[in-house]
């Protein structure tokens, strides 16, 4: 079976630095993978090298087979990744509603059309209100996005995210800065929109990586040093020496 | 009177009073167009008028770059430009060569020539936003202007290119001779094209620009290049200045270097950010208030440039939204039932801000008028420059004046808080 993303001796350098080194990493198509490990390990680099953001200074990144390091961001994205932001990345002046517009326009094949109007699209109504249904906004769609509260923010962030239809989902630390009670809803929010899709997901908060992903892999000085199911992690010696330590229980 | 000649759509897109509310405030536009001339018949006001009608379809051409995709540009008279020198080239072929081009369609050929400039320059232009944009924008445009004293084949050099409107097969039996059918020309090109541009605003491409206004990073993360976006609409932007510009052609019958040099550039950027960026009806309200104050301040003081920086500054200052954001301010407040409890602070303030706004322009008068002595008449009232009296009343109105507006001010924010509380407290105000 072809991987969904496949990370293969993934080399990124600023400068001297060397940010990720000799990085391997394989999704499964349809399982929830988490990526972990502690702060300035490299996690949101992995993710900005995948999605396109930056290119990688050597190795290559394959989705579902296809060769994708060295493409444009919108590019990777037509293939079917789409990714979130770990901090809040919407468009501030625009409403909700058209938030989420805009993220449905390229799949559902408008583009760049400026002879078609957008209020009168069937289709395009009908995938945005879904979505903002899905995540819980609906009664919010007319507020400019950058007046929302921070979760509902968040929230609107996963929704850009799947507006697309993508097959592989990358959400960014989707519960940060976020209370228990906004976390419980989130994580059931992710869990059923990412339902049948890939999902790969950088998290700090263990009980959300425990209770969501099938597979976990840890990140440590831009190196992988372990992949496998929460309970092989778990009892994995390098990753408790490493990096859970103590916190573990 | 003035504001007649707009047409102002609400912008913030599904029609809130309905279909028929939009497209009422369209069809009032379009009669206050028609009858406008009919109210105010003198040579000056058609001129006004014709030259309002051009400075709003340029003005609101700017705004597809700054309002809606986020692009300053220091350079959109270069397309105004070319498309009044393509108009004017176009109407002498045909003249010579006797083609049967009626006048009516030669705008549309200054709109093609602003949009091949911008095609032509606009894929290297837009590879960037920000500050690479706006400083590439001035570049191109004082290259373009310097060029256009220098290649005389193409502009005509320092006389321009002149051209006779009149010359040109007849259409309906129009001469286009007298300034009247000239107007109408105008007048229908400006809501050809005012519609056109509305539209833009509402299709895919349209909102497209707007999300890469507002985070261009993201639109690359949801299968947009924001380079293409840019490009597309800064073609569109240089279409329609094109035809702004071939509408000016038409107008004076010549096109010069004037045309696209800095001071357009910087006039129509000027238009459109008093007018209000966020609405699409504030380039609107910016191009007809800039054209009538450069009209009517030219005639009465040799320094009205001072008094459109002041303006200028004022607006960045206290209303970043322009007019239009200042207008639409109050909607929700109008919604919710509570204007009226503002309305009072604003009558009290009138006195001293009008006190303090008299003050600096007898300040700036006197300054100006010193030496040549010619005497201030100010609303009726005449004053002396080099009179000690003049002095007194100047400082006593600019320090008295902003003293107590200062307070007035204070009252307006207070009574503002108040009555936005309780739009929002009703849920008219997010």
């Amino acid at each position: 079976m072809t991987a969904a993303i496949e990370v293969r001796a993934v080399e990124k350098r600023f400068g001297n630095v060397g940010i990720i080194r000799d990085l391997n990493l394989c999704v499964v198509p349809g399982e929830r993978h988490a990526i972990i490990g502690p702060n300035g390990a490299g996690k949101s680099t992995t993710f900005n090298l995948i999605s396109g953001h930056i290119k990688p200074t050597s190795g290559e990144v394959r989705l579902n087979g296809d060769l994708i390091s060295g493409l444009r961001p919108f590019e990777i994205n037509r293939r079917g990744l789409s990714r979130s932001f770990q901090v809040t990345n919407v468009f501030a002046r625009m409403t909700v509603w058209e938030n989420v517009r805009c993220a449905v326009l390229w799949a559902t094949g408008h583009r760049y059309a400026f002879w078609k109007n957008v209020d009168s699209l069937p289709e395009v109504r009908e995938r945005t209100a879904r979505i903002l249904d899905d995540i819980h906004l609906t009664h919010r769609r007319d507020v400019p996005a950058g007046l929302l509260t921070y979760a509902e923010q968040r929230e609107l962030e996963i929704g850009i995210t799947i507006a697309s239809g993508a097959t592989v989902v990358m959400l960014d630390e989707p519960t940060a800065g976020m209370s228990h009670a906004e976390t419980e809803r989130a994580v059931s929010l992710i869990r059923r929109l990412t339902e049948g899709k890939t999902l790969v997901i950088v998290e700090h908060d263990m009980s959300v990586v425990f209770g969501l992903a099938d597979r976990i892999s840890v990140l440590v000085y831009g190196h992988i040093i372990a992949s496998g199911t929460p309970e092989e992690i778990r009892r994995d010696p390098k990753v408790k020496e490493a990096y859970l330590g103590e916190e573990a229980h | 009177m003035t504001t007649a000649t707009t047409s102002t759509p609400n912008v913030t897109g599904k029609p809130a009073g309905g279909n028929l509310r939009f497209y009422g405030v369209w069809l009032i536009g379009v009669i206050a167009l028609i009858v406008l001339p009919m109210i105010f018949s003198s040579g000056g006001s058609l001129t006004s008028f014709s030259l309002i009608g051009i400075a709003i379809v340029f003005a609101l051409s700017y705004n597809i770059l700054l309002g809606q995709t986020g692009l300053l540009s220091f350079g959109h008279a270069v397309h105004y430009g070319l498309g009044g020198f393509a108009a004017c080239h176009m109407m002498n072929a045909v003249t010579s060569h006797g083609w049967p081009v009626p006048l009516p369609f030669i705008p549309l050929f200054g709109g093609i020539g602003g949009l091949v400039f911008a095609m032509i320059i606009g894929w290297v232009m837009t590879k960037r936003a920000g500050t690479v944009f706006a400083m590439i924008s001035l570049g191109i445009g004082e290259l373009v202007a310097s060029s256009s004293l220098i290649l005389r084949s193409v502009f005509g050099g320092e006389s321009g290119v002149t051209t006779d409107r009149t010359a040109l097969p007849k259409m309906f039996g129009w001469t286009f001779g007298p300034q009247l059918q000239v107007y109408y020309l105008i007048a229908f090109w400006l809501v050809l094209s005012a519609v056109a541009m509305y539209a833009l605003t509402r299709t895919p491409l349209g909102r497209i620009s707007n999300a890469v206004r507002d985070n261009p990073e993201r639109v690359q993360f949801i299968g947009y290049d924001p380079h293409v976006v840019r490009y597309l609409a800064f073609c569109f932007a240089g279409f329609f200045a094109g035809i702004a510009g071939g509408l000016a052609a038409i107008n004076f019958e010549i096109a010069n270097s004037a045309y696209l040099g800095a001071i357009q550039s910087g006039l129509v950027l000027f238009s459109t950010f008093i007018g209000g960026t966020a609405y699409f009806f504030g380039p609107i309200l910016g191009a007809i208030l800039v054209t009538y104050l450069q009209l009517g301040l030219t005639s009465v003081t040799s320094v009205w440039q001072l008094y459109f920086g002041i303006i200028f500054i004022g607006i960045v200052m206290f209303s970043p939204g322009g007019i239009a954001g200042l207008v639409m301010m109050h909607r929700p407040l109008v919604r919710a039932g509570t204007l009226w409890t503002v309305i009072p602070s604003y009558l009290v303030a009138i006195v001293p801000t009008a006190a303090l706004a008299f003050g600096v322009i007898l300040t700036i008068e006197t300054i100006a008028r010193y030496s040549g002595g010619d005497a201030i008449n100010l609303f009726g009232i005449g004053f002396k420059p080099t009179s000690p009296v003049t002095w007194i009343s100047a400082a006593v109105l600019v320090v008295g004046g902003a003293f107590v507006a200062r307070v007035t001010w204070r009252r307006i924010a207070d009574a503002w808080d108040r009555a936005a509380t309780v739009a929002r407290d009703r849920g008219y105000l997010a």
